[in-house]
């Protein structure tokens, strides 16, 4: 295989767990629907908890995009 | 046209070698110095005709003393308070970092790993000296969990530490990256733009409009590891304080 379309294989491959990540805050914005839903009053605290696991979640799906990018650009 | 990885190129400004040492002021160390130079000057001219009724620019330096200070407050406690000026300067300069990456032509020092591992590293010696001048040798026991059996210790005190020395790298890493990749994204999208322009302008104009989607989330972004970065920065020193 020539190194050029191994490395295209490569950056497509290093963004396979963005599917994970997605799963991830699919499942922390429903629970913070959830928790707004039922407690309404609760929502500054929620907010303030969410950005903070948001983050956290998001920055897993960054670290792949730039594994990803940096294969293409290096 | 240049490539998406050229925008965080160190370029030397003024070169200065001192007995083999390369001290050159390079772009980054120019956006530090704004970065230093603007919150300064900011902050001060807010506070300098300070009033009751505060105008416009004492609101902003006043909503972010408070919002660190809040955040200091629940995160470390009244006793981290004692340290509320180094979290907040280690605020602004993370926020004026990212932010001001956002500007064109500009460099965004916090993109680069020298940078946020020296931040990240001061933090972990520093949280580490605070914990051992509070608690003395006791500080270990930070390490080994009250109520594990004396068989699970064996496995969870090498746990604790590992994760304890990640921290430097994992405070560093994220905030790193974060400000890497949405840089390069913009940049990647903004490359999609011009090579669609040969085809139709048409066509070009949907990349365009989802950089300016992506510029709007990069603020977010901006603020919000910002806040991630002195959050726990907080909360190491909560555990350093505490102990638990």
């Amino acid at each position: 295989m020539e190194i050029e379309s191994a490395k295209l294989i490569a950056a497509a491959l290093a963004l396979l767990p963005m599917a994970g990540v997605g799963i991830g805050l699919g499942n922390m914005f429903s629970a913070y629907n959830n928790a707004i839903g039922r407690n309404p009053g609760a929502v500054d605290l929620l907010n303030k908890k969410f950005m903070l696991m948001f983050a956290f979640t998001e920055a897993l799906g960054i670290f792949a995009l730039l594994v990803s990018l940096m294969i293409l650009f290096k | 046209m240049a490539d998406p990885i050229h925008q965080f190129v160190i370029q030397d400004l003024v070169p200065l070698h001192i007995g083999g040492v390369d001290l050159s002021f390079t772009n980054s160390a120019l956006w530090m110095v704004i970065a230093a130079g603007l919150s300064s000057v900011v902050l001060t001219m807010a506070m300098s005709r300070a009033s009751i009724v505060p105008n416009r620019l004492q609101v902003v330096a006043e909503s972010a003393y408070s919002f660190v200070a809040n955040m200091v407050r629940d995160n470390a406690g009244t006793e981290g308070m004692r340290f509320f000026p180094l979290i907040f300067t280690l605020f602004i300069v993370v926020l004026m970092g990212n932010a001001l990456g956002m500007i064109p032509y500009s460099f965004t020092y916090t993109s680069h790993l020298a940078v946020t591992g020296a931040l990240a590293l001061f933090i972990f010696i520093f949280v580490t000296i605070v914990g051992f001048i509070r608690h003395g040798l006791h500080f270990l026991s930070l390490f080994s969990p009250e109520g594990v059996p004396l068989v699970l210790k064996f496995f969870v005190i090498p746990l604790e530490i590992i994760s304890y020395l990640t921290r430097p790298v994992t405070l560093s890493v994220r905030l790193f990256a974060n400000m890497m990749a949405g840089h390069l994204l913009l940049k990647v999208f903004a490359g999609f733009c011009v090579s669609l322009m040969s085809v139709s302008i048409a066509l070009s104009l949907l990349p365009m409009a989802f950089n300016a989607v992506m510029i709007a989330f990069e603020f977010l972004i901006a603020g919000l590891q910002a806040y991630v970065f002195t959050v726990l920065t907080c909360v190491y020193l909560k555990d350093a304080i505490e102990l638990h």
